[in-house]
C-alpha cells in the first residue's frame, strides 16, 4: 500500500469510528434535555418522577457515549497536523480558525456543562440544573454546524483567496464560510441523521424492555419504557422524514457544485436527459453499461434538478471537462463505492424509519407490545440491530460524501495526494493504524458492554437529594478554595 | 504594522497561555489519576480521589482542544511542524488520553469492585504514562526537532519521530513531568479531600517536592537558566507550605511551577534570530519563526474578535463550575447512597 492510501485509510478508520459516537451524543443530549424538562414540569404539577428516571437513563447513556466521542474527537483535531501537514499548511488559514472557534464556542460548553449536569444535580437549583443539559444540547448543535462548515469548504470552497506568493488559501469572510450554500443544506441533513441514530437507540431500549416482559402491565417501569419506545420511534420517524427532505435539497446543491459526485452516485457514465434512477444495477468489471438494472425513469433528473426531463451530466463528459480545466489526470471517483454507499445510506436509513412507523402503529392509542412468546424471543435478539441501522446509514453517507470527492481534498483546489505530511514514513502510519485499531476496538467493546449493562439494569432510581450533605458531613464547612 | 496591536505577537501569547492552562489544569488531573489508586487504600478512598477531578477533568482537557486549535489557527506552520515532527509520541499521547478519559467516565457507571479496580488500573497507568510522555515531548521541544528546510522532520521507519525520545532531553523531561504531576496532583488532592486521604497527599507533597528541588538545582548548575532556579524555589515553597498545612499556598506554588516550566519550554528559543517558535536542530533554515508561521491578518482578526467575545465567557463558566464543586470530597461513599444499595 502506498503511504497516501495508508494515510487515507487511517483517516477513514478514525473518522468513521468517531462518527459512531457523535450522532448519538448530539441526539442523546437533546433527548435528556427534553425528558428532564418534561420531568420538571410534571413534578411541578405534583406528578411522579417517570420522566426524571428516563432522563437519568438516557443521560447515563449520553455520559458513556460522550466520553468516547471526546477522546476520539481529539484525534480528529490533531490529525491534520500529524498526517496531513502539507494540507494543514495550505488550508490552515481557513480551517484553523474554524476548529479554534468550534473549540472555544461549543466544545468548552459541552464538556464543562456536562460535568455540571452530571455532578451538579444536588448542588444546583432544579431550573439551573435543567439549563445545564440544554446548554450541552445546544453546544452539540453549534459544534456540528461549525465543523460541517469546515467540511463544506472542502466540498465547495467559498470565501477564500489564494495567496499569490505562498500559493496558500487565505480566509475571506467567516460568515460566508458558515453560510456556504452546501453547509446550509448539509447541516439539517446531518443533524436529522443524528437524531435518527439516537431515536432508534432509545426506541430499541424501550422495545427490548417491553419484549422481555419482566414488568407488569401498568407498572411504572412498563409505562416508562412504553413512553421511551414511542418517544424514540417518533424521533426516528420525524427525523427520517427530515433526512429525506433535506437530502433532496442537498442532492440538488451537490449536483450544482460537485456534479461528478452525483454522477458517481448514479454510475451515470453518459450525459442524459430524463435520466433514470436505478435502484439496483450490475455491470461486470471494466464495463460501463449495466447488464442488469432496476430503474425508475426520469427520477434521477428529478432528484438532481427538480425536473423529470432535465439533463444530468455524465462521468465521461465531466472527466473530459475537468481534464481540460485542471490538466490531465483521473478525476473520476471510485464509482462502485459511490453507487452502493449512496443506496445503502438511503435504504438502511429509510428501513429504520419504517420500523419506527410500524412500532408507532402497533402501539397506537393505549395498545401495548404483547407478541407471542416464541416470536418475542426472536424479536428480542433483533432489537439489538435496530440502533445500528441509522448509525450505518450515517456512516455510508460519510463514505459516499468523502470518497466521491476524490481525487480532491479541497474540490478543484488541492489534491489528496499532495496533502500527506512530506516527512511521514510508511512504518509510522502502519504502526499508528494498528494502534488506533486495537485501542478503538477495545473502546468499542467496553462501550457496548457498559451500554448493554446500563440498559439491562432498567430504570434508575432518582438519587436521594440528601446524598450530598451526608457525603460531606465529615468536613462540611471547610471550603477547599 | 498599522494596527495598534501586533496580532501575531498577541496570538503567540494567547497560544502559550492556552498550553499553560492545559498543563496546569490537566497536570493535577494526571497526578490525581495515578496517585488516587496509590494513596487510596480502600475502594471508597480511591473513589473519593477520582471524584475530586470527576466534574472538571473534561473541561480541563478542552484546553488541549483550545491550545491545539489556536496553534493551528494562528500559526498553521507551527502546528504542522510540531505534530508531524513528533508524530508517534503525539499518537501515543492521543491514545493514552483516550484510555484515561474513558477510564474516568466509565468507572462509576457500573457497580462492581472488579470493574472499578480495572478502571483504576487503566486510569493510573495511562495518567502516569501521559505525565511522562508529555514531559518527554516538552523536553524534546525545548531542544528542538530535526526540521529540514521544508519544515518537516525527514528520516526512515519508526526512528524518524521516535529517536528524539531516547535522547537526554526527553529522559529529563519525562522524569520531570512525572515528578511535577506527582507534586501538583498531591497538592491538589490534599486541597480537595478530607481525612486520611488529605493527610497522605500532604505527606507525599512534603516527601517528593524536595526531589524536584534537587533536580531543578542540578539543571540550573548544568545549564544555568534562571527559570529553573525559580522552579527550584517554588518546589521548595510547595514543600514548606504543605508541611505547614497551608494547602492553598502549596497549590499556588505548584501551579506557578508548572506554568513556569511550560512557558520556559515554549519561549526557549524566542530570543534567537527572528523569534524562533520551534528550533531546527539541523540548520536555522528549518526554524519555525513567529512571523513566517503566523496566519494571515484576516484569520488573526477573526479569531481575535471571536476570542474576545467567547473566551471571557468560557473562563467565567469554568470558574463557576469550580465554585459549584468547591466543597471538599469526603473520603468514602455518601451515607445515603450506601443505604439505597443495602435496601436493594
Amino acid at each position: 500500500m502506498t503511504i497516501e492510501a495508508l494515510t487515507r485509510l487511517q483517516f477513514a478508520v478514525t473518522t468513521l469510528y468517531h462518527y459512531l459516537f457523535v450522532p448519538l451524543s448530539i441526539s442523546l443530549a437533546l433527548f435528556t434535555a427534553i425528558l428532564q424538562t418534561a420531568h420538571v414540569r410534571r413534578v411541578a404539577r405534583g406528578g411522579d418522577d417517570t420522566y426524571g428516571r428516563l432522563s437519568l437513563l438516557v443521560g447515563k447513556l449520553l455520559m458513556t457515549t460522550f466520553a468516547v466521542g471526546v477522546v476520539t474527537g481529539l484525534v480528529q483535531e490533531f490529525q491534520f497536523g500529524l498526517s496531513w501537514s502539507a494540507f494543514a499548511r495550505f488550508y490552515g488559514d481557513v480551517f484553523g480558525p474554524t476548529l479554534a472557534i468550534e473549540g472555544m464556542l461549543a466544545f468548552f460548553l459541552e464538556a464543562t456543562f456536562l460535568g455540571l449536569w452530571w455532578f451538579g444535580r444536588d448542588r444546583l437549583p432544579a431550573l439551573v440544573h435543567l439549563a445545564t443539559i440544554w446548554v450541552v444540547a445546544i453546544g452539540t448543535a453549534i459544534s456540528a454546524f461549525v465543523i460541517l462548515a469546515g467540511n463544506s469548504f472542502m466540498q465547495n470552497p467559498v470565501a477564500y483567496t489564494v495567496d499569490a506568493t505562498t500559493g496558500r488559501a487565505r480566509l475571506g469572510s467567516f460568515f460566508d464560510l458558515l453560510t456556504n450554500e452546501l453547509n446550509l443544506a448539509a447541516f439539517p441533513h446531518t443533524y436529522a441523521g443524528a437524531l435518527m441514530a439516537g431515536g432508534a437507540l432509545v426506541m430499541a431500549v424501550g422495545v427490548w424492555h417491553l419484549l422481555r416482559g419482566q414488568y407488569a402491565r401498568g407498572s411504572a417501569e412498563f409505562t416508562a419504557f412504553r413512553t421511551l419506545s414511542r418517544f424514540g420511534a417518533w424521533f426516528t420517524l420525524v427525523s427520517g422524514a427530515a433526512v429525506s427532505l433535506s437530502g433532496d435539497t442537498l442532492g440538488k446543491v451537490i449536483t450544482q457544485v460537485q456534479p461528478m459526485k452525483m454522477a458517481a452516485a448514479e454510475a451515470l457514465y453518459r450525459t442524459t436527459s430524463g435520466a433514470p434512477f436505478s435502484i439496483f444495477s450490475y455491470a461486470p468489471v471494466g464495463q460501463d453499461d449495466p447488464t442488469f438494472s432496476l430503474e425508475v425513469p426520469g427520477f434521477l433528473s428529478f432528484l438532481a434538478k427538480g425536473s423529470f426531463t432535465a439533463k444530468v451530466l455524465g462521468l465521461k463528459d465531466l472527466q473530459d471537462a475537468y481534464s481540460a480545466q485542471f490538466g490531465p489526470g483521473d478525476y473520476t471517483p471510485w464509482v462502485p463505492v459511490a453507487f452502493w454507499s449512496f443506496r445503502l445510506m438511503i435504504g438502511v436509513g429509510m428501513f429504520a424509519a419504517l420500523v419506527a412507523l410500524v412500532h408507532l402503529w402497533v402501539t397506537r392509542k393505549a395498545r401495548v407490545l404483547d407478541p407471542d412468546p416464541r416470536l418475542a424471543q426472536g424479536l428480542l435478539w433483533s432489537v439489538g440491530l435496530l440502533p445500528l441501522l441509522p448509525l450505518f446509514a450515517n456512516s455510508f453517507g460519510w463514505i459516499f460524501t468523502e470518497t466521491a470527492r476524490q481525487p480532491w481534498l479541497v474540490f478543484g483546489l488541492f489534491k489528496t495526494a499532495d496533502g500527506v505530511s512530506p516527512g511521514l514514513t510508511t512504518a509510522e502510519v502502519a504502526a499508528s493504524l494498528v494502534a488506533f485499531t486495537l485501542v478503538y476496538g477495545a473502546l468499542a467493546y467496553v462501550w457496548v458492554k457498559l451500554a448493554v449493562r446500563l440498559v439491562r439494569k432498567g430504570l434508575p432510581e432518582m438519587p436521594a437529594p440528601a446524598a450530598q450533605e451526608a457525603g460531606e458531613a465529615d468536613d462540611e464547612f471547610a471550603p477547599s478554595y | 504594522m498599522t494596527s495598534w496591536l501586533d496580532l501575531p505577537v498577541f496570538w503567540y501569547c494567547v497560544t502559550v497561555l492556552a498550553w499553560v492552562l492545559f498543563f496546569v489544569l490537566e497536570g493535577f488531573d494526571f497526578g490525581v489519576g495515578f496517585l488516587g489508586p496509590l494513596l487510596g487504600r480502600t475502594e471508597a478512598e480511591r473513589g473519593a480521589a477520582v471524584r475530586t477531578v470527576g466534574p472538571v477533568w473534561d473541561g480541563n482537557e478542552v484546553w488541549l482542544v483550545a491550545a491545539i486549535g489556536v496553534t493551528f489557527a494562528a500559526f498553521p506552520d507551527w502546528y504542522a511542524a510540531l505534530l508531524s515532527g513528533a508524530y508517534l509520541p503525539m499518537i501515543a499521547i492521543l491514545l493514552l488520553l483516550a484510555v484515561r478519559g474513558v477510564a474516568i467516565e466509565f468507572r462509576g457507571k457500573h457497580d462492581t469492585a472488579r470493574w472499578r479496580n480495572g478502571c483504576d488500573a487503566f486510569l493510573a497507568a495511562s495518567s502516569l504514562l501521559l505525565a511522562g510522555t508529555w514531559g518527554a515531548v516538552l523536553g524534546v521541544l525545548a531542544s528542538g526537532l530535526a526540521l529540514g528546510p521544508d519544515g518537516e522532520v525527514h528520516g526512515s521507519g519508526l526512528t524518524r519521530s521516535l529517536a528524539p525520545l531516547f535522547g537526554p532531553w526527553a529522559v529529563l523531561g519525562g522524569f520531570a513531568g512525572v515528578l511535577l504531576a506527582t507534586v501538583h496532583g498531591a497538592t491538589f488532592l490534599s486541597l480537595r479531600t478530607t481525612g486520611v486521604l488529605r493527610a497522605r497527599a500532604r505527606h507525599l507533597t512534603v516527601a517528593t517536592a524536595p526531589v524536584l528541588v534537587v533536580i531543578a538545582l542540578a539543571v540550573f548548575i548544568a545549564a544555568g537558566h534562571a527559570v529553573v532556579a525559580a522552579g527550584a524555589a517554588l518546589a521548595a515553597l510547595a514543600a514548606v507550605a504543605a508541611w505547614r498545612r497551608a494547602e492553598v499556598l502549596a497549590f499556588a506554588a505548584t501551579t506557578t511551577a508548572v506554568a513556569g516550566t511550560v512557558v520556559a519550554v515554549f519561549t526557549a528559543h524566542l530570543g534567537e534570530g527572528s523569534w524562533v517558535l520551534l528550533r531546527s536542530t539541523l540548520s536555522p533554515a528549518g526554524d519555525v519563526t513567529l512571523r513566517a508561521a503566523a496566519a494571515s491578518d484576516g484569520a488573526l482578526h477573526l479569531i481575535t474578535a471571536a476570542g474576545l467575545v467567547i473566551l471571557p465567557g468560557v473562563i467565567a463558566y469554568q470558574a463557576w463550575s469550580y465554585v459549584v464543586f468547591r466543597r471538599r470530597v469526603a473520603t468514602g461513599f455518601p451515607a445515603a447512597r450506601r443505604r439505597v444499595r443495602v435496601s436493594r
